[in-house]
């Protein structure tokens, strides 16, 4: 693997809010943190998320989620991944999500879910090592 | 005294002490003295309370002839349980009640669209479908008595139009109704992104309201202007503060443009402040906001009458400065920014519970947060004297900081054409973005500190119970409203349809019409969808 692989990442605002604070400040750090972001822009649907993800070929997709709807919408956007042959681009995600939420979600297959006031670089090595290490072990 | 030793001195003493900034980026000096003051006179530039320029407050008497409205959130998914919610704050002495919405509603959506599931009811906001909704919220309230704050925006012409039709049928006369619209979309396309319509059908739809209240509902507010979503967004009390005021002016403007006499509409005008962590400069903003408004109205707008003078404003302590981690330090955070709320002369006033950088707020920590306001009410001493930081150097100096700063924006708000030019530019998105980065950035370098967030953390989350909304609500909900849809009558329910759609399409006032249709049984999606359909859709450029 080249270690200098420069990893793609979608951000998403899924559902009706527009609370999307977090969602342009993660946007910029991974951006800063120099790989290639997408930003969805607002009010996503899980079909939406899905087939920008599949066009723009990212290595995973991040939901910023503060309406409480979290439990339904990952759940959607992990099984239309799967119908749709992606499962192998990583989900994560953040926002108000309480901690007996948490692991039920990542047992769902959720990478990791970051809480209000995750450090962004701690959101950089996680992408950075999960991803890096996933494509390294992919290509040999 | 040889002032500059002086300073060098205490620049020494003080070095690495506290923050030297706050949160509009202003260098802080370690001591403030009459220099800091010069040129301020007191009679002309701060005067007395009640009086032009009213920094010192709106009122004369202030909190020594009434309280501050102490205005808890009486929303829950469900219109049966918001409304017990709303009993039992006023049974706990809460004197006014905001209701929010929940994310269908916001975004013009009944509770059966696809768009709305797993939403409905969540997010602290309850599910307005129908007047029987509101029927359901408002059940035994004394609409006369209680204000009620619809802290609702895109949809507020046809939550207005609920109101009246349920006053109208428990005979409540119009012209009593009491409480407030939030109705401010310009916010909306600057920060909270709950719009539907282009800026000029939205804005077209905020002066039907308006014009349509003072006719027939004088006592009521039909927009609250409001900081607060920039600043949760990212925007710093200095933003907050100059773009807040810029929209106001711009309602004004509008107002004017329509033909409707500036003193006919702007005693009704309301604002809505954040209150941050540093409590001297929310005093300063709330002061700075006063003159600022009471300046431009008399002398830029021509207005004649005091009350169109008046900066009135409701507070809501800071949402986004609650850690999730180590959640009880949020008991404290809130009770500082309350008191710096008092102490700034707020009309009303809304204290968050502690557990709200998770969920919406159990019962105990919403009575903790009512609590809070009681106890700063008869405890600590701020309502008893009014202003009382009033003649203070810094509070002064950073009063008139404040207000020049913010006649910098707003000669760069004018220069870009205004500011719905300004929103179609993304130039208040930009700057607030800029800002929400920044903050973060001064958190993770370490040049600000939050208590348990970034020092004084603890491996162990602290394990608070949350509340949790009844999963069968939103089949319920769902299943109800479609009896509902096939139960009325259908040839009505079309009839007042093309009655709202012609109307959208001319010029004629549209509240006439959505009350008619709201009675018929039109739903707010409906309604919405109508006029989507004459107004057209909104879509922002997404920038991070």
């Amino acid at each position: 693997m080249n270690a200098t692989k420069t990893l793609r990442i979608l951000i998403a605002k899924p559902g009706l809010d527009g609370h999307d604070r977090g969602a342009k400040v993660v946007a910029r750090a991974l951006s800063n943190a120099g790989m290639e972001v997408i930003y969805s822009g607002l009010h996503q649907t899980p079909e939406q998320i899905v087939n920008a993800a599949i066009d723009e070929d990212v290595d995973a997709v991040g939901l910023s989620i503060l309406s409480g709807a979290h439990n339904t919408i990952f759940a959607r956007v992990l099984q239309l991944l799967k119908e749709k042959d992606a499962g192998d681009i990583l989900v994560f995600g953040g926002g108000t999500i309480p901690k007996k939420d948490r692991a039920p979600l990542e047992a769902m297959g959720v990478g990791r879910v970051f809480i209000p006031g995750t450090d962004t670089r701690d959101i950089v090595a996680y992408l950075q090592e999960t991803l890096q290490t996933r494509s390294f072990s992919a290509s040999c | 005294m040889p002032q500059d030793k002086t300073a060098d001195t205490d620049r020494e003493r003080f070095a690495g002490v506290g923050p030297v900034k706050n949160l509009s980026g202003f260098e802080i000096k370690p001591l403030y003295g009459p220099e800091d003051i010069k040129g301020t006179e007191f009679e002309r530039d701060v005067g007395l309370p009640g009086q032009y320029p009213y920094v010192r407050g709106v009122y004369s008497t202030m909190y020594r002839g009434r309280p501050w409205t102490i205005r808890q959130l009486g929303s829950l998914g469900p219109p049966g349980e918001a409304n017990k919610r709303i009993r039992q704050l006023v049974d706990m002495g809460a004197t006014g009640i905001s209701i929010c919405l929940d994310m269908p509603t916001i975004m013009g959506r009944d509770s059966d669209d696809p768009l709305a599931e797993g939403e409905v009811g969540r997010c602290g906001g309850v599910a307005i479908d129908t007047l029987q909704d509101v029927r359901e919220v408002l059940a035994g309230i004394e609409l006369d008595k209680i204000s009620i704050n619809f802290v609702s925006n895109s949809q507020s012409s046809v939550i207005l139009a609920m109101f009246c039709a349920l006053a109208e049928e428990r005979g409540v006369p119009w012209d009593v109704l009491t409480g407030t619209m939030q109705n401010d979309v310009l916010k909306e396309y600057q920060a909270q992104k709950s719009y539907y319509f282009p800026p000029r059908p939205s804005m077209r739809l905020i002066l039907d309201t308006l014009s349509f209240c003072m006719r027939s509902l004088p006592r009521f507010n039909p927009i609250s202007i409001s900081g607060y979503h920039l600043a949760s967004a990212g925007a710093s009390p200095l933003q907050e503060l100059a773009f807040t005021l810029a929209n106001g002016f711009t309602y004004v403007e509008e107002g004017i443009n329509a033909g409707m006499p500036v003193d006919d509409f702007a005693p009704r005008l309301s604002f809505f402040f954040k209150a941050h962590n540093d409590v001297f400069e929310n005093v300063a903003k709330f002061r700075a906001a006063r003159r600022l408004w009471a300046r431009t109205m008399k002398g830029k707008f021509g207005a004649k009458n005091p009350s169109s003078w008046r900066l009135r404003v409701h507070t809501q302590t800071s949402g986004s400065s609650l850690t999730a981690q180590q959640m009880e330090n949020n008991i404290i955070r809130t009770t500082l920014q309350a008191f710096s709320a008092v102490m700034a002369g707020t009309q009303s006033l809304h204290t968050n519970a502690f557990d709200e950088a998770f969920s919406v707020p159990t019962p105990q920590s919403e009575r903790v947060a009512l609590r809070t306001q009681q106890i700063i009410l008869h405890e600590s001493g701020a309502a008893s004297t009014i202003d009382p930081l009033a003649g203070s150097y810094y509070i002064e100096a950073l009063t008139r900081q404040m207000e020049e700063a913010c006649e910098k924006y707003f000669q760069t708000i004018a220069d870009m054409g205004g500011v719905i030019a300004g929103i179609e530019k993304g130039y208040f998105q930009r700057e607030i973005a800029e800002s929400a980065f920044r903050y973060q950035q001064s958190l993770e370098q370490g040049e600000r500190i939050v208590v348990g967030l970034n020092q004084y953390t603890e491996e162990e989350e602290s394990e608070i119970r949350l509340r949790e909304l009844d999963s069968e609500f939103e089949r319920n909900k769902v299943a109800a409203l479609k009896k509902f849809k096939e139960d009325r009558d259908q040839d009505l329910l079309r009839a007042k349809g093309e009655e709202l759609r012609e109307v959208c399409k001319g010029s004629d006032n549209v509240m006439p019409a959505l009350i008619s249709a709201v009675k018929a049984g039109m739903t707010l999606g409906e309604a919405i969808g109508h006029m989507r359909e004459i107004f057209g859709v909104y879509r922002e450029q997404a920038v991070f």
